[in-house]
């Protein structure tokens, strides 16, 4: 039951993008098309559930016996940007297809906040190792519905009529506003 | 004078949060108050400064090919400290700032200056590029803060400033106002500037 709750409650009620603000920059750089969205998605879900279950070890096996707690920071960010860097080497041995597909959004998932924001969240609510991973993978779902989602809505901005200043950035920032509205109805379901 | 320009730069021409859009996971995330923006904008220029500064004194010692994970051990190390000060003397600036303290490392103005500015520039520039960027981040952020403040709140810094008879639009301190004033007022700076543009413009024209 704890599972399920935590799964609705990353897809839609504290979804990452809309509610709590974490990995904006790509929500913004990559989502002007649809498969590139789809394509930085799947890249990102990959990579968060593989790092929610990694530094959950390294938490529980390496920091906090050691009492070093306070590395937290510095351990996790070298774990995700390692990470990041072998899933791309194995990707390219293995399936040069999906390397063609996700190879340019990989790099810039080191510094996509949701990852480092989803895993510091892991430990701060003290979920369980099969609890990490399912908070890991709903976070990344819910960013992939929002990216998706926003970059159809962007395809369809990109024609419509729209005053200058306001074109480009600032009326996506408005549609996303939009969109975060659309969302809060979802929490009441929690 | 050129010194003084790679102050400034930061602060207007090239302002991160409304002209070059970096950083924008904390901007939209922490300025549901004037103080909350003022808070995460100052310890994010402590940071700026401080891995600025490094970088650029070991410009020289750090190879090419490792550069990045050396930025990023760097720069770990000085929001581990930030966020330890904060946690020690502002307790109450800490708890709500949370989880968006350590998400200063991947703060990509902090990664943007260490890579196009500190790794190419002598210490004494690097550090004032980085107070320059810093304050710059901190004006918008505490600009952002005290529009959504008011609006959502009726309050600026805490302090009542709306008569009693105003209602507070809450939806601005939530997430969608985030969206909807950063938005805005990205659209009203394009305005402005179009307007000083084509008065510029109409300027040269008399002249020549």
């Amino acid at each position: 039951m704890k599972i399920l709750l935590i799964l609705v409650s990353g897809i839609f009620v504290n979804n990452f993008i809309l509610s709590k603000f974490l990995g904006i920059c790509p929500f913004l750089g990559v989502s002007k098309k649809l498969d590139t969205a789809v394509g930085m998605g799947v890249a990102v879900t990959f990579v968060m559930t593989l790092a929610s279950a990694i530094t959950y070890i390294v938490q529980y096996a390496i920091l906090n016996p050691l009492n070093l707690e306070y590395l937290q920071t510095i351990a996790f960010i070298l774990v995700i940007a390692a990470l990041v860097q072998f899933v791309e080497m194995v990707i390219k041995k293995t399936s040069p297809t999906l390397y063609m597909a996700l190879g340019v959004y990989l790099p810039l998932i080191t510094t996509n906040c949701a990852v480092l924001g989803v895993t510091i969240l892991n430990i701060q609510n003290e979920y369980n190792f099969i609890e990490t991973i399912i908070n890991g993978a709903a976070g990344a779902l819910g960013f992939t519905l929002a990216i998706v989602l926003f970059a159809g809505v962007r395809e369809r901005l990109e024609l419509s009529d729209i005053p200058k200043p306001l074109q480009g950035f600032s009326i996506a920032l408005i549609s996303a506003s939009l969109m975060a509205i659309s969302f809060l109805g979802f929490s009441g379901m929690i | 004078m050129g010194k003084f320009k790679n102050f400034t730069n930061g602060l207007v021409k090239e302002n991160p949060t409304f002209r070059l859009l970096l950083g924008m996971c904390p901007t939209l995330a922490v300025t549901t108050a004037a103080l909350n923006g003022l808070g995460m904008g100052l310890a994010t220029t402590v940071v700026l400064i401080g891995s600025n500064v490094v970088i650029s004194a070991l410009r020289k010692v750090i190879p090419d090919e490792i550069r990045i994970p050396a930025f990023v051990v760097i720069i770990a190390s000085f929001v581990t400290i930030v966020g330890m000060v904060l946690q020690a003397y502002v307790p109450s600036l800490y708890s709500t700032l949370g989880i968006y303290i350590p998400l200063i490392v991947v703060n990509c103005i902090i990664m943007g200056r260490a890579e196009a500015f500190a790794f190419s520039h002598p210490v004494f520039d690097s550090l004032l590029d980085g107070a320059g960027m810093g304050l710059g981040f901190t004006m918008s952020l505490t600009v952002l803060g005290s529009i959504r403040e008011i609006i959502g709140a009726g309050t600026i810094f805490g302090v009542q400033i709306m008569s009693s008879g105003y209602e507070p639009a809450l939806i601005f301190i939530m997430a969608p106002g985030a969206f909807l004033t950063l938005g805005l007022s990205i659209g009203l700076i394009n305005k402005i500037t179009e307007i000083i543009e084509r008065k510029k413009a109409v300027k040269e024209d008399e002249l020549a």
